[in-house]
C-alpha cells in the first residue's frame, strides 16, 4: 500500500499520468472564475492518489478535465502536458479522446441513482460499451454481464441483470456503475466521490470493492473526496486542494502524521475525534476565496493562523520539503512541531 | 443467498392492472372504435356511397340505426367508414410529425449553440405563420384534397414536439448518466438516440394524445369549410357540413357524425390523461 514497498516505487517510477501547469477556468459574461490554478500531479501505474478538499476547490473538475468532459464554452482548459501513457491528452483530436474515454480512463461518479439510465435494464448498461466497441458478441452479452455484477458483488446477479435502476438500492446501483467502469479493464479510474452519496456502511463496502478491483487488475485510481478518512484508508498518496491549488502532496502516513501545509493542519483540526474528550472542534474560521477574484499569493492565508506578510505574495509552487512530500506553505518548515 | 423474484416477466397484465381508470376507459373506447373502423363491411350491409333515393331523410330507425341523409345514404354506415378515413388521418398527421419533431428538439437541446438558435429561430417563424392562411395558400397551390392538409400539417405540427423535446433535453443533458455515457466513450448520436430520446419524450407522447384529438377536428373542420376532402368522401367534418341544410328536419346528419367526433375525442383525451398519470408519477405531467 505505502510508497515504501519496493514494487511499488518501481511502478511509480514510469508515471501513467503527468499533469503539467494545468489551468481550468470557466468564462462567462466576462467574468472569469478560476476552477483549477496552476496544478501539477503525477500518477504511477496502479497508484492510488487520494484528492481531499473543501466543496468547490476543484477536485471534480480536476477529473472531468483530464477527460474533456467539461462543457467549453465556458470552460478553457489549458495546460502545459497532461501525458497519460505516453499521449498528451490535449493534442488527441475529439475520436482519439473518445476513445480513450471507457477504455484507458473511465470514471465512478458520486450520485450513482443519477449514473444509470432510468429507462434500461442494467445489464445492458454495464455491457454497452463493450458491445459497441465490439470487444463482446451481442449473443453473450447476459453471460459477461452476470459476471461482471458477479465480479461486484452483486448477490443472485442471474435474477438481478434484467431489472431497472430504480429496483435497486443506492449501494447496489453504484456497485453496477463500478462494474460499467471496470468493465473496459481502464489503466486509470476517477472516482469523483463515490461513497458520498452512501451510508457509512455501505461506503467501507463500495471503498472495499474499489480496492479490491483495483489489487486484482492493476488499474490506478483517482479518489475524489471531501472525507479524509475515505482517503486514509484507501490512498497510497494524498493531494490537498484548496482554491484550485494543490496545497499539499504526500504520502498518506506522512500527510496525517506530519502535515506541511498550514490548510492540511486545519482540515485535519476540524475532523470530531472519539478520544478526544469534550475538547471543542478547531473549524477553519471564514470562507473560501471568490474564485472568480482570487488574492495574491496564498489563496488561504486570509483564513490562516499562521499567516505572516510574507504569504500574500508567496510563491505557490510545491516545494518538496521530505522526500516524496511537497508542500506550497512558505513555513513548511515551521509547521513540524504542530502537529 | 437466494432472491425473491419481484417480478415476473411478461408483465403487461400488471402493467394494465395498475392503469388510472381514464386511461382504462380510453384504451377500452378507442379500440372498439378502431375494431369498428376495421370490421365497418361486417357491422352494416349498406356501402357508405350507396344511395337509395326511395327512402330520403329517414329518421333512426332499425334498419337504418343513425337513420340516412338527403341522398338517401345510411348515415350509420357513413359514420363506420369514416373512421377509415379520421384514424388514420389522426395518426399520420400526429406521429410523422413527432418523430422529426422530437429528433429535432433533442439535438437543439444537446447541442445548443448556432444549430439550436437557428432551429428556434425556424420554430417561432412556423409558430407566427397563422395555420389556416397556410393551408389556403397550399390548397389553393396544389388544389383541394387531403394529400396538401398533410403538407401543411407537416410543416407545422412538429414545432410543439420540438419545444417539449428540447426543454425537456436541457434537463436529462446534466444528469450524470449522460455524463456517464460520456465518460464511457458512446459517441453523440448513440447518447441523444439511445440514451437521452427515451427520458425526453414522456411530455411529447402525453402531448400527442391530445394532437390526435385536434388534427381529427382539424380535418373535419377543415372538410366542413370546403378545403379537405372532396364531398362523396365519409368524413365526418364532410358529413356535418352537408348535413347542416337538414338541421331541422333531420338532426341525425349532422348531429351523429358530430358525436362519434366527440366520442374519439373523449377517448383519446382518457387516454392522455391516464397516461399524463401513469408517466408522470415521479414527473409533472404537461397536458
Amino acid at each position: 500500500m505505502h510508497l515504501s514497498d519496493p514494487a511499488k516505487a518501481v511502478a511509480t517510477a514510469v508515471p501513467l499520468l503527468e499533469v503539467e501547469d494545468l489551468v481550468v477556468e470557466f468564462r462567462q459574461r466576462g467574468r472569469v472564475v478560476r476552477a483549477v490554478n496552476h496544478v501539477s500531479l503525477t500518477l504511477g501505474q496502479g497508484e492510488t492518489l487520494g484528492i481531499v478538499g473543501e466543496s468547490g476547490s476543484g477536485k471534480s473538475v480536476l477529473c472531468r478535465s483530464f477527460l474533456r468532459l467539461l462543457p467549453s464554452p465556458p470552460a478553457v482548459v489549458t495546460a502545459s502536458r497532461i501525458s497519460f501513457n505516453g499521449q498528451n491528452l490535449p493534442d488527441l483530436t475529439e475520436d482519439q479522446m473518445q476513445a480513450i474515454r471507457g477504455t484507458d480512463i473511465s470514471m465512478v461518479f458520486q450520485n450513482p441513482m443519477g449514473a444509470l439510465n432510468p429507462v434500461w435494464p442494467i445489464g445492458d448498461q454495464i455491457t454497452e460499451g463493450e458491445v459497441v466497441r465490439g470487444r463482446l458478441a451481442p449473443a453473450n452479452r447476459r453471460k459477461r454481464a452476470i459476471e461482471l455484477l458477479t465480479r461486484v458483488g452483486i448477490p443472485a446477479p442471474e435474477l438481478r441483470v434484467d431489472e431497472y435502476p430504480h429496483q435497486w438500492s443506492g449501494g447496489m446501483v453504484q456497485r453496477a456503475v463500478i462494474a460499467m467502469a471496470v468493465a473496459g479493464a481502464p489503466k486509470l479510474i476517477l472516482a469523483d466521490e463515490p461513497t458520498t452519496a452512501l451510508d457509512v456502511t455501505i461506503q467501507n463496502q463500495i471503498l472495499a470493492l474499489l480496492m479490491e478491483l483495483q489489487a486484482e487488475t492493476g488499474t490506478a485510481l483517482i479518489l475524489v473526496s471531501h472525507d479524509l478518512a475515505v482517503v486514509a484508508e484507501s490512498c497510497d498518496r494524498v493531494a490537498v486542494m484548496y482554491a484550485g491549488r494543490i496545497m499539499e502532496i504526500a504520502p498518506t502516513d506522512r500527510i496525517f502524521v506530519a502535515p506541511k501545509h498550514a490548510y492540511t493542519l486545519g482540515l485535519l483540526g476540524s475532523i470530531p475525534r472519539i478520544e478526544g474528550g469534550d475538547q471543542a472542534l478547531e473549524p477553519i474560521p471564514g470562507q473560501p476565496p471568490n474564485l472568480a477574484d482570487l488574492p495574491p499569493g496564498c489563496p488561504f492565508a486570509p483564513r490562516c493562523r499562521f499567516a505572516s506578510s510574507a504569504c500574500a505574495g508567496a510563491d505557490m509552487t510545491l516545494r518538496e520539503v521530505a522526500p516524496g512530500h511537497f508542500s506550497a506553505c512558505i513555513r513548511a518548515n515551521e509547521l513540524g512541531g504542530v502537529a | 443467498m437466494t432472491a425473491i423474484p419481484t417480478q415476473p416477466r411478461g408483465r403487461l397484465l400488471t402493467e394494465i392492472t395498475r392503469w388510472p381508470g381514464s386511461l382504462k376507459i380510453g384504451t377500452v373506447l378507442f379500440v372498439l372504435i378502431c375494431l369498428a373502423g376495421i370490421f365497418a363491411p361486417w357491422l352494416t350491409p349498406y356501402g357508405p356511397n350507396e344511395q337509395d333515393l326511395k327512402n330520403t331523410l329517414v329518421a333512426p330507425s332499425l334498419a337504418h340505426p343513425f337513420g340516412t341523409d338527403n341522398f338517401g345514404r345510411d348515415v350509420f354506415a357513413r359514420v363506420l367508414y369514416g373512421i377509415r378515413i379520421n384514424l388514420p388521418f389522426g395518426i399520420i398527421t400526429t406521429y410523422v410529425p413527432m418523430i422529426y419533431g422530437v429528433v429535432l428538439g433533442a439535438l437543439a437541446g444537446y447541442w445548443g449553440g448556432w444549430f439550436d438558435a437557428i432551429l428556434m429561430r425556424i420554430l417561432d417563424v412556423t409558430v407566427a405563420f397563422p395555420f389556416l392562411v397556410l393551408i389556403i395558400v397550399i390548397v389553393a397551390i396544389l388544389g383541394p384534397g387531403i394529400h396538401n392538409i398533410y403538407i401543411a400539417i407537416f410543416l407545422t405540427a412538429w414545432t410543439m414536439y420540438a419545444r417539449l423535446a428540447r426543454a425537456e433535453m436541457l434537463v436529462e443533458r446534466n444528469k450524470d448518466y449522460i455524463l456517464a455515457a460520456r465518460t464511457l466513450g458512446y459517441g453523440t448520436g448513440r447518447i441523444v438516440f439511445r440514451h437521452a430520446l427515451p427520458n425526453v419524450s414522456n411530455s411529447s407522447i402525453i402531448f400527442s394524445t391530445s394532437d390526435f384529438v385536434l388534427n381529427i377536428m382539424l380535418l373535419s373542420g377543415l372538410s366542413f369549410l370546403g378545403l379537405g376532402v372532396a364531398p362523396p368522401t365519409p368524413e365526418w367534418g364532410a358529413m356535418i357540413a352537408e348535413g347542416r341544410d337538414f338541421l331541422f328536419d333531420a338532426w341525425w346528419i349532422c348531429t351523429l357524425p358530430g358525436l362519434a367526433l366527440v366520442v374519439t375525442g373523449t377517448a383519446l383525451c382518457l387516454i392522455g390523461d391516464g397516461l399524463a398519470q401513469r408517466l408522470g408519477e415521479r414527473r409533472h405531467a404537461l397536458v
